[in-house]
């Protein structure tokens, strides 16, 4: 697969997710500058973590017009697979790519911890690799993580599994304590109803290799390549 | 002839029901403080913005830039001030 990691002035986590791809999972990927507007052929593009824009505004509010954007835009509305890690997925919000948003943690604080995940999805395009309600440890590092959205659209979202990760504590209880910013329902990722763009504030690419604590965001990653072969594989078939 | 400036004044607000940290933050201050007489505070945030219209309609421009920008529709609603 080909992978395209958007870099915004003020993206920290693009070599992050580069690195997942390139020395851990050994694919093709590449930066996109955020001036561009060709994605180089790529079969999934990662909104990466950071601080886009110094987060003036709001969080992703800025990014979401840089020139890059409308490319992705297109990519995403015509079914290309779309990815948003942390400030990526205050950017799928504020474009409106996924419903809701994220506000201000509950405690005003940044947070950045480790914390528990429980998979509530795993028919995903992104989760197809974890086992139902598989518990993971992967960091989160955010002020504006707090997931909103009205009362009918979160029901809409829970009623068609749309939630793909919940805060839990290490038994996989989806608890108040455990959720570290106050999002409703303890959402800490979810996917649109296509199933062709996610968004997660919690960073599994940071947690991609034992070495740093954890790999349980590895599966991520590994989940899409496994869709996508299918995928891809569907695609020469009908060629033929 | 220099083309006319409009003023206009921005305010953004968060929308009744959705959470205020930074207000309750604030409030809980002044409690502190002894100002109990302050049982709400929501914090919000105004722009004042200079137009030079061009001749195109600055009220539908202000709303297409507040909307689009400048207010997230989700969460925020916004009122705008025409600077005399």
């Amino acid at each position: 697969m080909k992978v395209g990691v958007v870099t915004f002035p003020g993206s920290n986590c693009d070599y992050d997710a580069y690195a997942v791809m390139k020395h851990v999972l050994h694919e093709e990927v590449e930066f996109l500058w955020h001036k561009s507007t060709d994605l180089a052929g790529s079969d999934l593009v990662i909104l990466p973590g950071g601080f886009s824009y110094g987060d003036y505004l709001r969080a992703g509010a800025i990014a979401r017009f840089s020139p890059i954007m409308e490319a992705v835009t297109k990519f995403a509305n015509s079914g290309g697979l779309l990815m948003g890690i942390c400030n990526g997925f205050q950017m799928l919000t504020e474009s409106g790519l996924l419903p809701g948003a994220l506000v201000r943690n509950s405690g005003i604080r940044f947070r950045s911890q480790s914390v528990y995940l429980t998979v509530e999805n795993t028919e995903t395009t992104f989760t197809n690799y974890y086992r139902p309600q598989e518990v993971l440890k992967i960091p989160i590092a955010h002020s504006e993580g707090n997931y909103y959205n009205f009362n009918g659209d979160i029901k809409r979202l829970e009623d068609d599994g749309l939630v793909l990760f919940r805060y839990c504590d290490q038994q996989g209880n989806v608890t108040k304590e455990a959720n570290p910013n106050g999002s409703i329902n303890n959402i800490a990722g979810i996917i649109n109803k296509e199933g062709n763009i996610m968004g997660m504030m919690p960073h599994p690419e940071r947690a991609a290799e034992k070495i740093l604590g954890s790999d349980d965001g590895l599966k991520v990653f590994e989940s899409v390549r496994a869709a996508l072969t299918t995928r891809l594989q569907r695609t020469t078939a009908g060629k033929i | 002839m220099a083309a006319a400036k409009q003023k206009a004044v921005v305010y953004v607000r968060l929308k009744d029901g959705v959470l205020d940290p930074q207000g309750l933050t604030i409030q809980k201050a002044l409690s502190q403080m002894g100002y109990k007489e302050f049982v709400s505070v929501r914090a919000g945030r105004f722009f004042e913005l200079e137009i030079e219209s061009n001749g195109r309609n600055i009220d539908e421009l202000i709303n297409q830039v507040c909307s689009k920008l400048l207010a997230n529709p989700v969460i925020e609603s916004y009122k705008v001030e025409k600077v005399k």
